[in-house]
C-alpha cells in the first residue's frame, strides 16, 4: 500500500479496503526500517500517529468521512502541531513542544488526515541541499551519496521512497519544487497569499508560501484542496472562493501556449536536464501544445535580489529567537546583551548567522537605499518580465534545476555555488507566481530531473490539468528509487 | 564596495550574535563572495520603479476591536528557558 497514490489511498479507505490504522501503521514500520539510513524524519510518534488514525476510522464509520479522511501525511517541521516537537531543523528551537497548530495542519486535522511526524529540513529553511540542518543530513533515495535538495528535504525523500504519501513543504526560494526535481517527486508552490502563514516559523515572510509534496499531479489538487483557504490570522491571506484545483485535470491541451523563456535554455543547464527538459516539451508537442518563445530579461538579477530581501526579512524575522520565550539559552552568560548574544551564537548554524548578517548589513544605516530599496525596486522588475511573458503563453515550462542531485559537500564550501542551484526558481517566489515540478525523465547515474511549470496569478487548476496531461502519457512520476516501493 | 572585519563585527554586534575573531575572518570571506553577486544589481537603472513589497498589492483589513484570544500563559511558558510567578526571568537590566 505504501506505493499507492493519495488518490488511491482515499479510494482504498472509501471502500473500506484497508483502514487508516493498518495503512498508518504499514508507514510507521517502513519508517522504522528505513529513517535511520535516509534521515527524512526528524520526529515521529508511532501512538500519537495512530490515536489520529482510530480517530479517523471512526469518523469514517460514522458516515461523515471527507476525501481525504485517515490518508497520512507528513508535515515539513516548519509547522507548529500542537504537542508535536517542532523544530524547523535548528538547536534553536531543539525542544520547543509548539503550544498551537499552523493553519495548514489544522486544516489537514480538519480534514481527518493522520500525521504521521515531523520532516527534516535545512535550518530555518535555509538552504539547497538540506545539509544545513542540525538533526544530519537527509539522503537522496535515488542515490544516498547525493543530497535531496532543500529546504523541504526531508519531505521529498520521505515520499520518493514511499515513507509517506504525500507531505508539506514551503517554498521561498524553490524549497518544494527543487527538492521534488531532485528526488524524483512532484511539488506545488501555489499564489502567495493562498496558503495561511499562520504558524509556519518565518523565514522571508513576503516569499514564504506553503504547498502540497507528492507523487501525482492529481495528489497535490487533492491537498492544495484541503491546504489553501483563507485565515484572518495571517495578514496577508487572500480572500477568496474556495475553488477545486482539480476541476480541470481532463481538460486536452491542444491549442495550449507553452512559454519557453529563452534565458533558462541558455548556459548554466547541464547536459542531462537539457536533453530531459527538451523531450518533455516534445512529448508537449505532441499533447497538441505549441511553443512560443517568451522572455524573461532580469531573470538573471533574481538570485542577487532574492539575497537581499530574503536575508532582510529573516534578519527581522529571527530575532525573535531571543533565549527569554522559548529556545535555546546559552548556559554561561553575563548581562542581557551577552545572554542574547551567547544564545544566538550557540542556537544558530553557520548558514542562517551568515543570512542574518547579510539582512542586518543591508537594513543598515547607509546601506538601506543601496540594497534593500535597489532590489525591491528590481523585484517589480522581474514581476513586470512575468506579466509580459504571460500576453503571449498560457504557462511557462523549464528546468526546475540546472543539476541533478549533487553530492554531499559539492557545493556547502562556496555559499554562491549553493544559492546558484535555485536559479530557475527564484524569480517565481519573486513575483509571487504559482509553480511547480513534476518528473520529466533521467540524467545520468540514473538521477531524477524536474521540470518546471510556472502558472499566471490564481491558475493552479490549469497548471495540474497541465501536468496531469502529461502524467497520462508517461510515467516518469511512477518510477520508485529501488528498495523503497512494496 | 568592499566589506572589512569591522563591518562583519558591527552587523554581529547589531544582530545579537557572539563572534569571534577566527569566526568574523570567515564570515568576511563568504559574505565578500556574496556581496560580489549581490553588486550585479547595481548595473541596473531603477529611477521611476516604485519598490515592491508584496506579490499582491494587498491593503490591510481592519478587524472589530475585541478580545480573541484566551489566556494561555501556563502553556506557552512552558518552553520558556526560565520563568518565575508568571513571568520571565532574565539577567538584572536596572541597578
Amino acid at each position: 500500500m505504501s506505493n499507492a497514490t493519495v488518490k488511491e489511498l482515499s479510494e482504498l479507505l472509501a471502500r473500506k479496503a484497508c483502514s487508516s490504522v493498518e495503512l498508518s501503521q504499514e508507514f510507521i514500520n517502513k519508517i522504522n526500517g528505513l529513517n535511520k539510513s535516509l534521515g527524512c524524519y526528524i520526529t515521529v510518534d508511532a501512538e500519537r500517529t495512530l490515536a489520529q488514525a482510530k480517530a479517523a476510522d471512526a469518523r469514517r464509520a460514522a458516515g461523515n468521512a471527507g476525501v481525504l479522511t485517515g490518508v497520512p501525511l507528513a508535515h515539513k517541521d516548519i509547522f507548529c502541531a500542537k504537542g508535536w516537537l517542532t523544530t524547523c531543523g535548528s538547536k534553536m528551537l531543539g525542544n520547543f513542544v509548539a503550544p498551537y497548530d499552523a493553519h495548514v495542519v489544522e486544516r489537514c486535522a480538519a480534514e481527518g488526515m493522520v500525521t504521521l511526524g515531523k520532516t527534516n529540513m535545512d535550518e530555518f529553511a535555509m538552504g539547497s541541499s538540506n545539509e544545513t540542518s542540525h538533526f544530519g543530513p537527509v539522503r537522496n533515495p535515488w542515490d544516498q551519496q547525493r543530497v535531496p535538495g532543500g529546504s523541504s528535504g526531508g519531505s521529498a525523500a520521505a515520499v520518493a521512497a514511499r515513507l509517506a504519501p504525500a507531505a508539506t513543504g514551503t517554498d521561498t526560494g524553490g524549497s518544494i519544487r527543487q527538492p521534488a526535481a531532485l528526488t524524483g517527486i512532484c511539488g506545488l508552490k501555489p499564489t502567495y497569499g493562498l496558503v495561511s502563514r499562520y504558524g509556519m516559523i518565518a523565514f522571508a515572510s513576503s516569499l514564504d508560501q506553503a504547498g502540497p509534496m507528492a507523487r501525482s499531479a492529481e495528489d497535490l489538487g487533492l491537498l492544495l484542496n484541503v491546504m489553501a483557504g483563507h485565515d484572518a490570522r495571517d495578514s496577508t491571506s487572500l480572500q477568496r472562493p474556495a475553488e477545486d484545483y482539480n476541476r480541470d485535470l481532463a481538460e486536452p491541451l491542444k491549442g495550449l501556449r507553452i512559454g519557453l523563456p529563452k534565458e533558462f535554455f541558455g548556459a548554466g543547464m547541464s547536459a542531462d536536464v537539457q536533453k530531459a527538459t527538451d523531450a518533455a516539451i516534445a512529448q508537449y508537442q505532441k499533447l497538441g501544445a505549441v511553443p512560443v518563445e517568451v522572455s524573461l530579461p532580469n531573470m538573471n538579477l533574481s538570485v542577487p535580489v532574492y539575497y537581499v530581501l530574503a536575508p532582510a526579512e529573516a534578519s527581522s524575522n529571527l530575532s525573535r529567537f531571543d533565549g527569554v520565550r522559548y529556545g535555546h539559552r546559552a548556559a554561561e552568560y553575563g548581562d542581557l546583551l551577552d545572554m542574547y548574544k551567547r544564545s544566538r551564537a550557540e542556537g544558530f548554524g553557520a548558514e542562517v548567522k551568515r543570512r542574518i548578517l547579510i539582512g542586518t548589513y543591508v537594513l543598515s544605516h547607509g546601506y538601506y537605499d543601496a540594497y534593500y530599496i535597489r532590489a525591491q525596486k528590481l523585484r517589480r522588475l522581474i514581476a513586470q518580465d512575468f506579466v509580459e511573458a504571460f500576453k503571449t503563453c498560457d504557462v511557462i515550462l523549464g528546468p526546475t534545476s540546472p543539476t541533478t542531485a549533487f553530492k554531499f559537500g559539492e557545493k556547502s564550501a562556496d555559499p554562491v555555488q549553493m544559492y546558484l542551484s535555485d536559479i530557475y526558481t527564484i524569480a517565481v517566489n519573486l513575483a509571487g507566481l504559482p509553480g511547480m515540478s513534476i518528473p520529466c525523465g533521467f540524467g545520468d547515474g540514473g538521477l531524477p530531473v524536474g521540470l518546471q511549470i510556472i502558472g499566471n496569478y490564481f491558475d493552479e487548476a490549469r497548471m495540474l490539468n497541465v501536468a496531469h496531461q502529461y502524467q497520462l502519457a508517461t510515467d516518469w512520476h511512477r518510477r520508485a528509487p529501488q528498495g523503497s516501493a512494496s | 564596495m568592499a566589506l572589512n572585519l569591522e563591518d562583519v563585527r558591527r552587523a554581529a554586534h547589531l544582530a545579537r550574535i557572539a563572534i569571534d575573531d577566527a569566526e568574523a575572518e570567515a564570515t568576511l570571506a563568504q559574505l565578500t563572495r556574496v556581496f560580489g553577486m549581490i553588486e550585479e544589481m547595481q548595473a541596473v537603472d531603477v529611477s521611476g520603479i516604485e519598490p515592491m513589497a508584496h506579490a499582491q498589492d494587498l491593503m490591510l483589513r481592519l478587524r472589530e476591536d475585541k478580545v480573541t484570544e484566551q489566556d494561555q500563559r501556563a502553556l506557552f511558558q512552558s518552553s520558556a528557558p526560565e520563568t518565575e510567578a508568571g513571568l520571565y526571568l532574565v539577567p538584572k537590566v536596572i541597578e
